[in-house]
């Protein structure tokens, strides 16, 4: 009852050493229920300068809306190959990638269902604790009714949507301070 | 349910410009409260199986030994509510004895150790308990402040059971001098969070003739003890 969180410290500039055994790029082996989306994007900082030295993590559920955790109690289908679970770790220009699939939608608070949507943490040298966000999917009609975008102002809304590029893939930028910043959530 | 939200003075606020890559990459507009939703709730699972028995033992990755002092770090991982939590995937990563890290960001002219990566994984037990083999990390100087230096320290990495418990701290060793003067362990105002960072000496994990013994207990987020959601 009485414990407290152990402090949060940063990841520091050298996480590779740590956290490189366990890339997770492609989280959709072949065979996984679902529509294929590669989710692309770049992190920056204020200065618009790219962050080479960035953990990004996603957890999402399957095409189902069913997560891979004990905490699910939803009685629809798990995918057995499937974790839900991504790690990338940013290159020399920032970039990030995921090859999964879109998650389907789940519940959210008081009766209400969410949008399908991609959670994602930030680590990096300079964040003392991780940032929390979250991608959705342009085009869904069900944005219009998701729980939690509604919370965000409208105009900072399009930080969280990923958009389709010409080659296919999703384009989902981060932008740590400044215009366009990206909506980061007290979690 | 939700988990509870962190105690004041406990967890660090992105901009600390004392720590002076906070200035450019914390956020400068209003965070966004996050209702704590299935999303949220819940997180992937790991286990044995994705990790190698061995893996906890930072000083048999190679050939030979590596160089410096032995030392076991060990402790439990609890949360606010004083719950063990079991089958929690811990990852760790440190600079060798002469405070240098395997990495080319790296230019710290200090010795690489050709026997020492730096890297660790462990599982915790059914009573949270976790255990890993390694050398005592060297202080390393950094370009922070004129005259900066990192304290020892060990990076710690942990998965919970819900999405809003995933924690990435450091873990540093008793008595160092440096503590005082670097703005990472000073990260937040209460004197006694900070203090949970510092490991213990632990005579009863000291193996004769061997190594010494350090314990390190790590607390996860717990869930608020009534219910903050509305009924449905
Ligand atoms: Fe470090």
């Amino acid at each position: 009852m009485s414990l407290r969180a152990t402090t949060s410290q940063t990841i520091g500039p050298y996480l590779r050493i740590g956290l490189e055994w366990m890339v997770i790029e492609d989280l959709a082996p072949q065979g996984v229920p679902g529509e294929r989306v590669r989710i692309e994007g770049r992190i920056v900082d204020a200065d618009g300068k790219p962050v080479n030295d960035a953990a990004v993590e996603i957890w999402q559920a399957n095409s189902h809306g069913k997560y891979a955790s004990a905490e699910d109690a939803q009685s629809n289908p798990l995918d057995s190959v499937f974790r839900g679970y991504g790690r990338s770790l940013t290159d020399d220009a920032g970039n990030f990638r995921f090859r999964t699939i879109k998650p389907g939608r789940v519940p959210g608070p008081e009766g209400s269902t969410q949008a399908p949507h991609v959670t994602v943490t930030i680590f990096m040298r300079g964040l003392l604790k991780q940032l929390q966000t979250r991608i959705y999917f342009a085009d869904d009609p069900a944005n219009a009714e998701d729980p939690v975008l509604a919370l965000v102002p409208v105009e900072r809304r399009p930080t969280l949507i990923a958009k389709k590029r010409a080659d296919g893939a999703l384009e989902w930028n981060v932008v740590l301070q400044g215009r366009n910043e990206t909506v980061f959530f007290d979690f | 349910m939700s988990y509870r939200r962190p105690y004041r003075g406990t967890q660090p606020d992105y901009l600390f410009p004392p720590y002076a890559s906070t200035v450019k990459r914390a956020p400068s507009q209003p965070l966004v409260v996050l209702p704590h939703t299935l999303s949220e709730l819940t997180a992937p699972v790991f286990g044995y199986s994705d990790i190698n028995p061995d893996d906890n033992d930072l000083t048999r990755q190679h050939k030979g030994e590596p160089l410096g002092e032995r030392i076991v770090v060990s402790g439990r991982v609890l949360d606010e509510n004083s719950r063990p939590l079991e089958g929690l995937l811990i990852e760790i990563w440190q600079a060798n004895a002469a405070g240098r890290y395997n990495h080319r960001v790296d230019q710290h002219d200090a010795p690489l150790d050709p026997n020492f990566t730096g890297a660790g994984r462990a599982i915790t037990n059914s009573e949270g308990r976790y255990r890993f083999v390694t050398i005592r990390p060297g202080e390393y100087p950094w370009r922070n402040h004129y005259n900066a230096w990192r304290p020892a320290h060990i990076h710690f990495s942990l998965f919970g059971p819900a999405i809003v418990t995933r924690l990435i701290t450091q873990m540093y060793f008793p008595g160092d001098p440096l503590l005082e003067y670097d703005p990472m362990f000073t990260c937040v105002p209460d004197e006694k969070a900070r203090n949970r960072l510092i490991s213990l000496f632990d005579w009863e994990t000291t193996i004769p003739e061997h190594a010494l013994g350090y314990r390190f207990d790590i607390v996860l987020r717990g869930r608020e003890a009534t219910p903050m959601e509305t009924p449905r």
